[in-house]
């Protein structure tokens, strides 16, 4: 098993309990209503954010460890980060964006033609629409020739027709990386989409009833029903 | 009108700002970024100059660099000679004079990069320092040229922490003010005059400038 998390971890509205694991070449997703702590999570992996307690193992290698004070800072995690909100370099084009810590940088070229944003490589992110800047973002995660890849919603804030491609991109993709992609979105379609594995997130804990739940109608008693029934009635309530 | 002056004046306010630029970057980096004891007490310390009347700062400047102050005496076993009445002297005073002018809009311009993008540079395996140099220095240009600019006007207009660190010796720290106020004194109001007419339209224009920037970064430009 390439990563293995079991951590914990006080937050203001809830306690983090998780355990998950993920193989190599294999997409997790991350699923659950807003303000989960599927975020706080991504950012556990990535480094950026501390469990209170609890291990973090990847390919062997242990990069959070609270009974051993072992904590790999995220430089040397070597993983590929997709950010929610757009976080390429303003002052840099979209090429030296994708280059910016390439590990072979002939290989650029090549990922924005992949991507579809080889005819923009000289602009600067604010002249270029918001899909291609995260086409160039996840340009730039794969430069680095991650270990992992985590992508926190990184299509949501796109229009839907855009979404939809950079969804079938990625999934043509995927089969192509021989490494961990774990991917939040509190959209079921997008995981069902996406996915190999799914992992339901409810107020920091794992809840596997949670999908089933949202989809599942409404029970045929009470008062949903009789809304459903008689339109004057839920009108007037 | 002394030329010798105003070649002083520039001299000096050229050396500040260079000096300044370098030292000032990553205090401001600290202010803005990082969390450690005392941060308060030195960030208050920096921008003392701002609050303390000039020959107050000169008086315990004199104390520090003269022949029994620390300073001074710490200079005088390296070379032999004194800091008090010389371009070196002056260039510290003006030095710590202006940190405050060039820290504060640096570290304003800091504060402005969005952190996310900073966490972003650290996943993709850059030190802090690397990420200062590749990422928060190109997009803080506004910022520190502001800083530069205020700091060169800054030092142009010193006037009491020089006189009382330097004194007024022709070509050495006779500075533009200096000679305007001791052509003042000596009834000479054409010299005076006339050297105070440089300094308005220079002042103005750079002023200008760092409106033009300002309001630049404001728009995101």
């Amino acid at each position: 098993m390439a990563l293995k998390l079991k951590i914990k971890k006080r937050l203001h509205y809830f306690d983090m309990d998780l355990f998950l694991s993920c193989d190599d070449g294999r997409m997790l997703v991350l699923i659950g209503p807003s303000g989960g702590g599927k975020t706080t999570l991504i950012r556990m992996l990535a480094g950026l954010s501390l469990p209170d307690e609890g291990r973090i193992v990847f390919g062997g290698e242990t990069w959070f460890d609270s009974s051993r004070k072992i904590n790999v800072p995220p430089q040397r995690r070597r993983i590929g980060y997709v950010f929610q909100e757009y976080t390429l370099f303003p002052h840099l084009n979209l090429h030296d964006n994708a280059a910016f810590a390439a590990v072979d940088k002939k290989e650029v070229a090549d990922l924005l033609e992949l991507f579809g944003i080889a005819h923009l490589a000289g602009r600067k992110p604010h002249l270029v629409s918001g899909g291609e800047r995260q086409r160039c973002a996840l340009c730039q995660a794969l430069a680095r020739r991650p270990r992992m890849l985590l992508l926190d919603e990184p299509f949501s804030a796109l229009d839907v027709i855009t979404r939809r491609g950079l969804r079938e991109k990625l999934k043509s993709l995927k089969r192509k990386f021989d490494f961990p992609i774990l991917y939040v979105t509190h959209d079921i379609g997008e995981a069902l989409f996406l996915a190999d594995e799914i992992l339901p997130i409810v107020d920091g804990r794992i809840d596997r009833g949670w999908m089933q739940r949202t989809i599942t109608p409404e029970p045929a008693t009470g008062y949903p029903a009789r809304a459903t029934r008689e339109p004057r009635l839920a009108l007037a309530y | 009108m002394d030329y010798l002056s105003l070649y002083v004046t520039l001299k000096l306010a050229m050396a500040t700002t260079v000096i300044l630029l370098i030292i000032a970057a990553p205090i401001a980096y600290a202010l803005a970024y990082l969390r450690f004891p005392g941060k308060s007490l030195f960030e208050a310390l920096i921008y003392l100059p701002i609050a303390l009347p000039p020959t107050v700062m000169g008086f315990y400047l004199i104390l520090a660099m003269g022949p029994k102050g620390a300073v001074g005496r710490a200079w005088g076993a390296l070379t032999g000679g004194s800091l008090l009445f010389t371009f070196l002297g002056i260039a510290v005073a003006s030095v710590l004079y202006s940190i405050p002018f060039a820290v504060q809009p640096m570290k304003a311009a800091f504060l402005k990069i969005d952190p996310r993008l900073l966490e972003n540079a650290s996943v993709l395996g850059l030190s802090r320092l690397a990420a200062f140099v590749r990422v928060v220095l190109p997009n803080s240009a506004s910022g520190i040229i502001a800083a530069a600019i205020l700091v060169f006007l800054h030092s142009i207009g010193a006037f009491g922490v020089l006189i009382m660190v330097g004194g007024s010796v022709p070509g050495v720290t006779k500075v533009a003010s200096i000679a305007v106020y001791e052509a003042v004194e000596a009834m000479d109001y054409r010299t005076a005059g006339l050297m105070s007419l440089c300094f308005i339209p220079i002042s103005y224009a750079f002023l200008l400038l760092v409106n033009r920037l300002n309001g630049d970064s404001k728009h995101g430009a």
